[in-house]
Formats: C-alpha cells, structure tokens, sequence
C-alpha cells in the first residue's frame, strides 16, 4: 500500500452494475478441473465419513451406533470440553485484541513505521504448524525461555509445571494468537483504511474523540470482517490437533494424546483400528462446520460482488 | 509495543539459540549471540541426524508446496475468472460449494480423505498429499471477487467488439491484469500447504516421504528434555531451533517477495494502489 498521502487515494465503492458477463458454454470449460477436485477432495471424503460413521466394521447400517459409542467414551466429553473452553479463550481474545490492535495501528498512520509494524506482526503467520509449536515449547520451558524471568515470577520453574492441563486452553490461545492474529490485524488495518476519511473528520469536526469515533463509526463499519474472522477462527478452532499432539509428546503424556476431538477422531481410526466411530466423531466436527458456514453464506453479503 | 515485543521476541529467541551450546542456552543470556562456531557444530549435528534427513524433509516441502501450488493457480484463477464473468448453470450452487467448503476446516476432511485414498491404494504416494493441497476454494473465491469488482468492462466491451472470443478475452485481457490475485492465492496456498501438518502426518507413514513439519516433530522426539526415553541418537535443543529456523525460512522468504499485496489483494475492491 503507498502511503504517502492517505487523503488523495481514491475511494472505490464495488460497482452495483452488473459486469460484462457471458450465457454459459464457456464456463463450464473454465471450471471443470475445480469441480473435479471439488468432489474429489470436497464431496467424496464427506459422503465417506458418513458412510463408515452409519455404519459398522462389516459394512452393515449401524444406524447411530457409532455416535453413541464416541460419546460413550470416557474421552469424549472431556474433549468437547477442552475444545469449548479453548475456543472461548480463543474467540474473546482474538476480537478484543485484534481489533484494538488494528485501530492503534490506523491511529499511527505514518507510512513508513506502521509498514514495518504490518511486516512484524504478520511473520508468526507464516510459523503455523509444527513450528510455531517448537518456538512456543522453547518459550514455555523456564529453563531457556526468554521471559523465564517472568514465569518464576508467576511460580513456574519446570516444564511440566507449566504445561500442566489446567493452563492448556491458555497455552493453546497464546500460540493460536501467535500464529493467527498478525493476518488478521493487517486485515482489520485495510479495512479502516478503507473508510472514507470524510466521514473520519466529520466525527473529528463534530467533537468526537478517538473513542467514541472507533466506538460510533469504525467499528461498526468493521463489523463484517469481525464477524468474517469470528467465524473462521471458531472453525479453525474446533480442528485443535498440531498443538496438543505435540504438547503431548513434548510432555511425556502431561497434556494427553487425546485432549482435541481430532485427537480423539485420529486415535480412534489409528490406535483403536476403529475407522466407524472415528468417522462419526468427523461427520459431528463437518455438521458443526456445515452449519457455522451455512449461516454465515445465509447471512452476509458475501454475493455483494454479484 | 508490548505486543511488538510478544509477536517479534520468539523469532529472536530462536535465531540465537541456533548459535548456542546447549548449555549455553540454559545458563546465558537469553538474548545474546552465542558464537559461529556453536552454530557450525549445531549445523554438522543436525545434518547428521538419520543421514541428513533435515534436508530430504526441506526438500519433499518444497516439491509438495510448489507442485501444489502451480496445480492450484492453473485451476483456481480460471474457475474463479468463469464464476465471475460467465452466467453458466450450476454457477450458483458451484458458488455455495465453494463458499461452504472454503468455510471448513479441511482437517475434520483428513481422517474420511485417508478412508479415501486407502480405498484407492494411494496410501505414501506424494500424489494423495499434493492433490488434496490442489483443491483451494479460498483461491477461487479470492479470484473470483478480484474479477468481480476489478475487471473493467469497457475494456472487455472493446476486445469483444474486436472480434475476442471467452478465452481471448481470459488471455488477453483478465490474465494480464490478474498479477495481484495471483500474487495473494499463491503466497496463500504456499504458506497453507507448506505449514501443514495433520495430512501428511497421517496420510504419509514413511519418514523419507515426510514435510519439514512433521519431521520436526521427528526431531522433538529425540530431544532428551521433551523425552526422557530418547536413545544414544539424542538431538540437542540448539539443533532443534535450527531446523526449526530453517522450516520457517522459505515461508518469510516468499512473504517478503509477495508482501506488497497482500493487504491490497485481501480486501475486494480495494486493490488498486
């Protein structure tokens, strides 16, 4: 983004015309190798989890059998319940802060530091997976942290201590934030960019200050991309499996191999041999997802482009 | 600034622990550099480790993330390109599907997908994880936005009026002007493909065939304070860090080429600059 003069950018509001567009034939042409990995790896697998979740080992109808044997497992409530309780953390975290973020970068405005600033927080973006999790196991052990001043100030002095299940949501949020949050924040930063600056200074001009101003007029107007990133975190947060794994074995067992349903989905197919029940407790995680994404294409204007 | 210092502080940390003793790492200062010489045995140690494995994961990363990602932007950009600018049938639901999938997490897909390619005895070829990276429906719907808001008609009125036919003006006209998305998809496909973890840990069994990620978690389990059971082939903290180090490169190395449009491309309608 140039930033040199933030009043002479043209603002653009997305056409309400509609576009040069062409009848059919064509088309199918230039989507037909996406729709064959749309249903190779979009429809296939989905009609696959609820074939082996309805039924059973000798591919008999199951009826809901395999549902009830995952949430008979003593595992299993625990599991929805580390995953809840994460998301919560997850979810508050990452709206109030990126949020908050965002607009204290739109107020720095000069170009050349809040480049710099976009640059910074977005590298743990591109750390997801295993990595970030082996910075976060460095940073977490007091014997080599950099801030193990801080966690003996807090009373932990092992590994182990601090890893203990009680704090893991927490640990999670910290290294999901980590990750996660940079992208984010570049986003909400563009989108305030995207405000018109008239309506900026006609707040100024009205005796709004920068409180009330964010409060009354860009977080209102910021409120599709919050719901945008609350619901793909929620989504993402339901799929809870790097961390923990490597928690888990990072801890010689302290947090257990099962703390995530898709841990408990993986264990299930590749400890137990019991692909059924591991489908089920999938189709449970595709339902949540179906209906998360189905109420966010019902309600947004996500066809706004059409 | 605090939270400068808690996104920016880590990547520091793991740069210097790669120059450190390991006793080093414990009894030093945390942010102080520890000495070339550190780092060129943490280097010889971590080469060493299963006959320079590192370099085999760095390299099966690479030849996964990239094959993928040419895959996906020959499929996305001109799916993406159709959607916006054809009135075929079955654009609407194709549109849902895409926005519907895009919204869930492919890795509830990873245990019913390796149901799949069991089915088709697929299970440890390279193909049953870079197919699965192809399928990008963020790309598309990426693409098709950009298209949507950011393809001037008047210029597709006049290559028509030309005499253009649908791919003439696909090639002439959108792919020139289709630098930006395809910037943004790319750099995003990369990052998603390469960071992976849950897939190939469970779609491929054999260590030579394993990405960086998952051979990083290989190397954790070796690494006598995260397991006390670790045998005689130990691998020392610093030696983790630089894997580590050299897992994250290539992704920073394609974000400083590919930042600039990042922010514009992300946002619809905001891409011109």
């Amino acid at each position: 983004m140039s930033t040199a003069s933030t009043t002479a950018r043209p603002v653009r509001s997305p056409s309400r015309r509609r576009r040069a567009t062409w009848p059919g034939r064509g088309g199918h042409l230039f989507v037909a190798a996406y729709v064959v990995l749309l249903i190779a790896f979009g429809v296939v697998p989905t009609v696959y989890a609820v074939y082996f979740a309805f039924t059973d080992a000798g591919d008999n109808f199951a009826g809901l059998a395999n549902f009830v044997a995952a949430a008979g497992d003593f595992r299993y409530l625990s599991a929805i319940g580390h995953v809840a309780l994460y998301l919560v953390c997850w979810l508050v975290s990452l709206v109030v802060l990126v949020v908050g973020l965002a607009l204290v970068l739109h107020r720095l405005r000069s170009g050349g530091v809040s480049r710099v600033l976009r640059f910074l927080y977005y590298i743990p973006g591109a750390l997801a997976g295993a990595a970030s999790v082996m910075v976060w196991l460095f940073v977490l052990d007091p014997t080599v942290s950099p801030v193990s001043f801080l966690m003996r100030a807090l009373g932990f002095s092992t590994f182990g201590q601090v890893v203990a299940p009680g704090h893991l949501p927490v640990l999670f949020t910290l290294i999901a934030f980590w990750t996660g949050a940079g992208g984010w924040i570049v986003v909400m930063y563009g989108a305030l960019n995207n405000i018109s600056p008239d309506l900026l200074e006609a707040a100024r001009i009205d005796g709004a200050g920068a409180w009330r101003t964010a409060w009354h007029i860009q977080i209102p107007l910021l409120r599709k991309w919050i719901v945008y990133m609350a619901i793909l975190a929620f989504a993402g947060g339901t799929q809870l499996f790097v961390e923990p794994q490597l928690l888990s074995q990072a801890s010689v067992g302290v947090a257990g191999r099962d703390y995530s349903l898709n841990q408990l989905s993986y264990d299930f197919a590749f400890q137990n041999n019991n692909v059924n029940t591991a489908a089920a407790i999938s189709v449970e995680l595709l339902l949540i997802g179906l209906v998360v994404a189905g109420v966010f294409v019902a309600r947004s204007g996500f066809f706004d482009a059409d | 600034m605090l939270f400068l210092v808690f996104f920016v502080l880590p990547v520091v940390w793991l740069l210097l622990a790669a120059t450190k003793t390991d006793d080093q790492l414990v009894h030093g200062n945390p942010l102080s550099f520890g000495s070339w010489h550190a780092l060129a045995e943490n280097w010889t140690a971590l080469t060493s480790f299963q006959d320079n494995a590192i370099f085999l994961w760095l390299r099966n990363s690479a030849v996964y993330s990239f094959i993928a990602l040419a895959i996906t932007l020959c499929v996305a950009i001109p799916a993406g390109y159709a959607l916006a600018m054809n009135h075929f049938r079955g654009r609407r639901t194709l549109l849902v599907a895409t926005l519907v999938v895009m919204l869930m997490p492919n890795a509830t897909l990873v245990v019913p997908l390796f149901l799949e390619v069991n089915a088709v005895h697929l299970i440890g070829s390279m193909w049953s994880i870079i197919l699965p990276y192809s399928f990008y429906p963020f790309g598309v719907y990426l693409t098709y936005i950009y298209f949507s808001t950011s393809l001037p008609r008047d210029l597709v009125a006049a290559a028509e009026l030309d005499g253009c036919s649908q791919f003439g003006v696909f090639r002439h006209i959108a792919l020139p002007l289709a630098m930006p998305v395809v910037a943004l998809v790319g750099f995003f496909s990369f990052v998603a493909n390469w960071t992976n973890y849950f897939l190939p840990y469970v779609l491929l069994p054999e260590s030579d065939q394993f990405p960086v990620q998952v051979g990083l978690g290989t190397l954790l389990n070796a690494v006598p304070q995260f397991n006390p059971t670790v045998g005689t082939a130990a691998v020392q903290r610093p030696e983790l860090a630089l894997a580590t180090l050299l897992a994250i490169t290539p992704v920073l190395l394609v974000f400083l080429f590919s930042q600039r449009f990042l922010v514009a491309g992300m946002l619809a309608g905001a891409t011109k600059e």
